[in-house]
């Protein structure tokens, strides 16, 4: 038997209400980004490397510079940059605009899944009974999309998007954020991590995600005594693996026992001084913000956005 | 996804939803023509991916709420992480709840309570109910897909 029936898109005179309600999770999204100028996803190849620091760092020194700055944590099972900035979160409101991010100290907006679990408790989710597995994935697919959306981020210069290690989120963030002005990849000294990174690098250039930079963390110590800067390693390999992919190294940071400190107790706010002596660990942080904020606005020059509404 | 009645030749509507309570959705269609139904029946995976991307088979009639899918789907939330207020002056007019009707509203842990609240005075002024009841919340929680809240 062959029955003639029609098929799904000949069929189209009562709601269709699912792929409505699918475009229209993605019109929040960007409705909600429409008053945001640029989007920065900070991501790393493999943990360990000092991800959220750097992220916490870049947000707070734009928020320092004047840029009306938000932070999304986007790493949602082990989120750490409101607490590098000194918030704990103290009842998000839900205003009329949607959930009202937290705010630091230095005004950077921020919003993350350390705000609204218990503390100390991991993130899991409602399992469905008899289910010996549950859709985490998408699970989370969905409460990134939220952040992205449901939070009144009001009008932004910039926001900060910190990336869970590991590739993948990149692939689902670009989808909800086609128009991502920028991605840079944070990387520390020794092969694994040149490994991952460099894996990182494919995934994004086979997304087509424009990829601002290399940032090398702990590329170095400082000396607690002298403050003299010296490398763990013989370096050299975020230089090479910019080259190999065609990409800038933003800037290197060091270890610093007082940096450690301050992100412990959540002052790394306190790192991001206008000025700072050349080569400090302030001026380079400092450094790494410009070269970073310049890289975007390249970026956005080359890839303005489209008049699809964001 | 859609449902034709193949002898008509008409896409069926969607009727009626029920949610039992173990993860599994069960969606009923009618052929507008011949009143023919047919019920869709989802396992808990199907539901809980439907779920995800954010939307409710049948349509939805209110809004969603804002981290809905967070606030409904995490485990271990912090009971002072929101802050709901009530609007001072609500779109069309106060829903009255019985107290029943806020007894069992204060059995929803608080995570969520200020979500849930809303989401059924929206249910309630949308189809001009006045007073909120177990039976409303009921009715609401099979009409909108709120398993688990
Ligand atoms: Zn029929």
């Amino acid at each position: 038997m062959n029955l003639k029936i029609r098929t799904y898109n000949q069929v189209a005179e009562a709601e269709s209400n699912l792929p409505d309600q699918v475009a229209e999770a993605a019109r929040r999204v960007a409705v909600r980004l429409h008053t945001v100028q640029m989007t920065l996803a900070v991501m790393s190849g493999k943990g360990g490397v000092g991800k959220s620091m750097v992220s916490a760092l870049l947000a707070a020194s734009f928020a320092r510079r004047g840029m009306k700055t938000g932070l999304l944590d986007a790493d949602l099972n082990g989120p750490s940059t409101a607490h590098l900035l000194g918030v704990d979160g103290d009842g998000l409101a839900v205003g009329p605009e949607g959930i009202e991010p937290a705010r630091s100290s230095g005004d950077v907006r921020i919003m993350s899944m350390s705000l609204i679990l218990d503390q100390d408790a991991a993130l899991s989710w409602r399992e469905p009974r008899d289910s010996g597995y549950i859709w985490r994935g998408a699970q989370e697919r969905r409460a990134l999309r939220e952040f992205l959306a449901d939070t009144a981020w009001g009008r932004l210069d910039i926001m900060v998007i910190d990336l869970p290690p590991g590739g993948p989120r990149l692939a689902d963030l670009h989808a909800m954020v086609p128009d991502l002005t920028g991605v840079v990849v944070v990387t520390a000294p020794g092969r694994s991590a040149r490994d991952a990174v460099a894996r990182s690098l494919d995934l994004a250039r086979a997304r087509s995600a424009p990829v601002a930079g290399l940032i090398e963390n702990m590329s170095g110590v400082v000396c607690s005594e002298c403050g003299e800067i010296t490398r763990v390693h013989e370096g050299g390999e975020a230089d090479a693996l910019a080259a190999r992919f065609g990409v800038p190294v933003l800037g290197a940071l060091p270890l610093d026992s007082g940096l450690a400190a301050a992100a412990d107790g959540g002052r790394v706010e306190d790192w991001t001084d206008r000025k700072g002596a050349a080569g400090s660990v302030r001026d380079l942080v400092r450094q790494l913000a410009l070269r970073t904020e310049e890289e975007l606005q390249r970026l956005r020059l080359e890839h303005p956005r489209g008049g699809s509404g964001g | 996804m859609k449902f034709l009645c193949v002898p008509c030749d008409r896409q069926m509507t969607f009727e009626e939803r029920q949610t039992p309570g173990d993860g599994t959705l069960a969606a009923v269609f009618r052929c507008p023509k011949c009143e023919r139904m047919t019920a869709m029946l989802a396992n808990p995976m199907e539901t809980q991916l439907v779920s995800s991307l954010g939307v409710k088979v049948g349509g939805r009639t209110v809004p969603q709420a804002e981290f809905e899918g967070i606030r409904g789907g995490v485990t271990a939330g912090r009971d002072d992480a929101f802050e709901d207020r009530e609007p001072a002056t609500p779109p069309a007019g106060p829903v009255r709840w019985s107290p029943e009707a806020v007894e069992r509203l204060g059995l929803v842990p608080s995570f969520v309570r200020g979500m849930v609240k809303k989401i059924y005075n929206d249910y309630a002024r949308e189809r001009g109910i006045a007073r909120m009841t177990p039976a409303v919340m009921d009715q609401a929680r099979s009409d909108l897909g709120l398993e688990g809240m």
